[in-house]
């Protein structure tokens, strides 16, 4: 994946000021026996420009976490900040214009898409969200194909088309040309490649940063994939039961990791040029 | 959506349950225009009469020209009527008391039978072992012979109002016909009448309607609330889930029956048409609507397209009704129609109690059965006041659920074969 390493490298140099940050942030569920602390006062500062990742195994965390960040659910203690001040999304229009600023890609491109709706309803609606609602047909379209191109997909074969008649790889492309339309400040990528087969993964990575470059945006990858992480990332966040454990640029954390469960997480990553060792792993993450 | 109604219409199971209750509705719908009037007119003077063709006897003599057939076994016949096997028996234990020997006796041969008898039978014998009241019995019998095999013409005589002469105006012999298509006043009662005097297969038709139309209503009423309550209990959640939930869960408490019956009571009998009751069974059936809806919404309400659509900025509303409904709507439809079945069947059992629609102004199923009930068909043998209505009210309910258990079969992957 030679371009993906040159364009996350690429990336590197422009880290600039905070554009989301967090403090002592926390999300419990369910209350008595039932309590669980899913997201245990963690915090964090990404940076305007940076590719992010935050790594933790199933559970840990990290979907709780990218839905505070999205503001689809609520925090249950600690801030977060947005664009240098206090996130508001008080009401409906504050919300609005803060997810105007901050988007996701999920990991399903299955799930991502209403079945009952046409294609073309997603990108229209991202198209009307900034601001094109008064846009003439022609205008729209020509949006439209141009995110299409940009995510190597032809609008025409695509329009009036049910989403069920596309590849995972093609919807996943497509919800990327609806970032793309939307240009918010941050993306947050919900393992954006999980589902998604080996070929089609670089492509998909590729075209994310490409986009970075292109509108300037943060990516927070949301991964389990600590090679991945290293891979596209500048910062590195590991998360274990709900906690940061550790946390820094991607090579001090890879290549000089401090925390056990860090080591464990590297250790896990198969490599092709060496036979699988199970007497490496570490008795927990055997018995797991 | 084409798939889909494709699917649904090869589906043997909703195909014959929709054509039933098509065709009930066609019947309901059509039946009207042939027999016009309200299916309530009281036409009969008197009491469950028996299903079967009714013409009018004045009009038979009056209007209806006479042809002569010569039928064979037509005296038999009106000797046989004449004459039940009851009455044969009483005369052969008569005549084997009085001595004459069982081979010689045949009660199936009337010519037969009756030249013995009149040969034989004398009513100041006292044959051995007979009580009187059988003797006497048997005289009636006797007596209601006279004539029988050579019979009278009928003869009709008409006063003048103005001359008060009386004159035969017909004489009609044994051998005479009429053609029933030329009789000016004939009705079929298909099922007689209730106690009434009422056509009851008009009312029947009619109170299925009506039935139907509660049905609805009810089904409607109660699909409505328990989607909107479900989604909203399940979307939202928290607070709004907490009430929700509370009394979804006080109304599976009270068995909704009780319920049914201290509202209907409690409105009084005034004030119950038949929409108010319909209303009534709507509203105290919505509970396990939205229990499944809930359920279903509270799966659904974390899927990515979900989330992308809050992200999107769409509005509450909008995501339940784009994003959510489509996805249960196959499941409404199911509950809707279940819904229906059951508010025909409470209408059914609340009228049974007297607790329905007001009387006298609407029938309904089972404001029938209430009044075959009520007016002892069952005891009088009057089986076509009661048992149609019940075959009705079963084939409505079959017919419903057969559509469902198809419809099933299509949503559901786990069923489909």
């Amino acid at each position: 994946m030679p371009d993906i390493m040159m364009n996350g490298a690429a990336g590197r140099d422009h880290v600039g000021e905070l554009c989301l940050s967090g403090k002592g942030v926390t999300k419990v569920y369910g209350m008595g026996a039932r309590r669980t602390v899913a997201v245990d006062h963690v915090d964090f500062e990404f940076r305007k420009g940076e590719v992010i990742s935050i790594v933790g195994e199933s559970g840990s965390g990290k979907t709780t976490l990218v839905k505070m960040l999205l503001a689809l659910t609520s925090v249950t203690e600690g801030d977060i900040y947005f664009m240098g001040g206090k996130r508001d999304i008080t009401t409906r229009q504050k919300k609005h214009d803060y997810w105007r600023g901050i988007q996701a890609i999920f990991q399903d491109p299955f799930s991502s898409y209403n079945i009952f709706h046409k294609i073309d309803a997603v990108l229209l609606d991202c198209i009307n969200m900034r601001g094109g609602k008064g846009f003439s047909k022609e205008k729209k379209t020509e949006m439209m194909s141009e995110a299409c191109k940009f995510v190597n997909l032809e609008f025409k074969e695509l329009t009036n088309k049910y989403p069920f008649e596309l590849s995972g790889g093609q919807m996943q492309r497509l919800m990327i040309a609806r970032i793309f339309l939307l240009q918010p400040r941050i993306l947050l990528a919900d393992e954006p490649t999980s589902m998604i087969d080996a070929c089609s993964r670089a492509t998909i990575l590729d075209m994310l940063l490409n986009l970075r470059a292109e509108i300037g945006m943060t990516i927070i990858f949301v991964t389990h994939d600590i090679g991945l992480a290293y891979y596209v990332s500048d910062t590195v966040y590991i998360m274990e039961r709900g906690r940061f454990v550790e946390f820094g640029g991607a090579d001090d954390v890879i290549l000089r990791p401090s925390a056990e469960y860090t080591r464990r997480l590297i250790q896990d990553v198969p490599k092709i040029h060496e036979p699988w060792d199970f007497t490496k792993r570490s008795p927990r993450a055997v018995l797991t | 959506m084409r798939n889909t109604l494709r699917q649904v219409s090869r589906s043997a199971n909703f195909m014959i349950g929709f054509v039933t209750v098509m065709l009930i509705l066609l019947m309901v719908g059509i039946y009207p225009l042939f027999n016009p009037g309200s299916p309530l007119d009281m036409i009969g003077l008197g009491t469950f009469f028996k299903p079967g063709t009714y013409i009018s006897m004045y009009d038979a003599v009056e209007t209806a020209t006479a042809y002569t057939l010569r039928i064979d076994d037509a005296a038999a016949k009106r000797v046989a009527a004449k004459l039940p096997m009851a009455d044969r028996e009483s005369m052969k234990r008569w005549l084997i008391a009085y001595g004459i020997a069982e081979d010689a006796i045949h009660t199936d041969d009337l010519n037969d039978l009756l030249n013995l008898w009149n040969n034989t039978y004398d009513e100041s014998a006292r044959p051995a072992g007979l009580t009187s009241a059988f003797r006497k019995s048997v005289a009636r019998i006797d007596a209601a012979l006279e004539g029988l095999l050579e019979p009278l013409d009928v003869r009709v005589y008409t006063t003048s109002p103005e001359t008060g002469e009386t004159r035969e105006t017909a004489r009609i012999k044994d051998n005479q016909f009429i053609n029933v298509s030329e009789v000016v006043n004939t009705r079929r009662l298909w099922l007689g009448t209730d106690n009434f005097g009422r056509d009851a297969f008009k009312e029947l038709l009619a109170a299925t309607g009506v039935s139907l139309k509660i049905g609805l209503i009810a089904g409607v009423i109660a699909t409505a609330l328990g989607l909107m309550l479900g989604l909203l209990s399940g979307f939202v959640g928290g607070i709004v889930d907490d009430i929700i939930m509370f009394f979804a869960n006080l109304f599976t408490v009270i068995p909704g029956f009780v319920l049914l019956i201290l509202i209907s009571y409690s409105i009084g009998q005034e004030q119950r048409g038949a929409t108010v009751v319909a209303a009534v069974i709507g509203c105290t059936s919505w509970v396990w609507t939205t229990r499944s809806v809930r359920a279903q919404t509270l799966s659904l309400r974390n899927r990515d397209h979900v989330n992308l659509s809050r992200l999107s900025g769409h509005t509450l509303p909008r995501i339940l009704v784009t994003d959510i409904l489509p996805y249960i709507a196959s499941y409404v439809v199911m509950a809707l129609i279940l819904q229906i079945c059951s508010g025909i069947l409470a209408e059914a059992q609340l009228s049974m109690l007297g607790l329905g629609p007001k009387t006298t102004e609407t029938p309904t199923l089972g404001l029938m059965m209430f009044w075959g009930m009520t007016y002892a068909a069952h005891q009088n043998g009057a089986w076509w006041a009661y048992f149609p209505v019940i075959l009705m009210i079963a084939l409505v309910s079959f017919s419903m659920n057969l559509m469902n258990t198809g419809l099933d079969q299509v949503f559901n992957p786990q069923l489909r074969s």
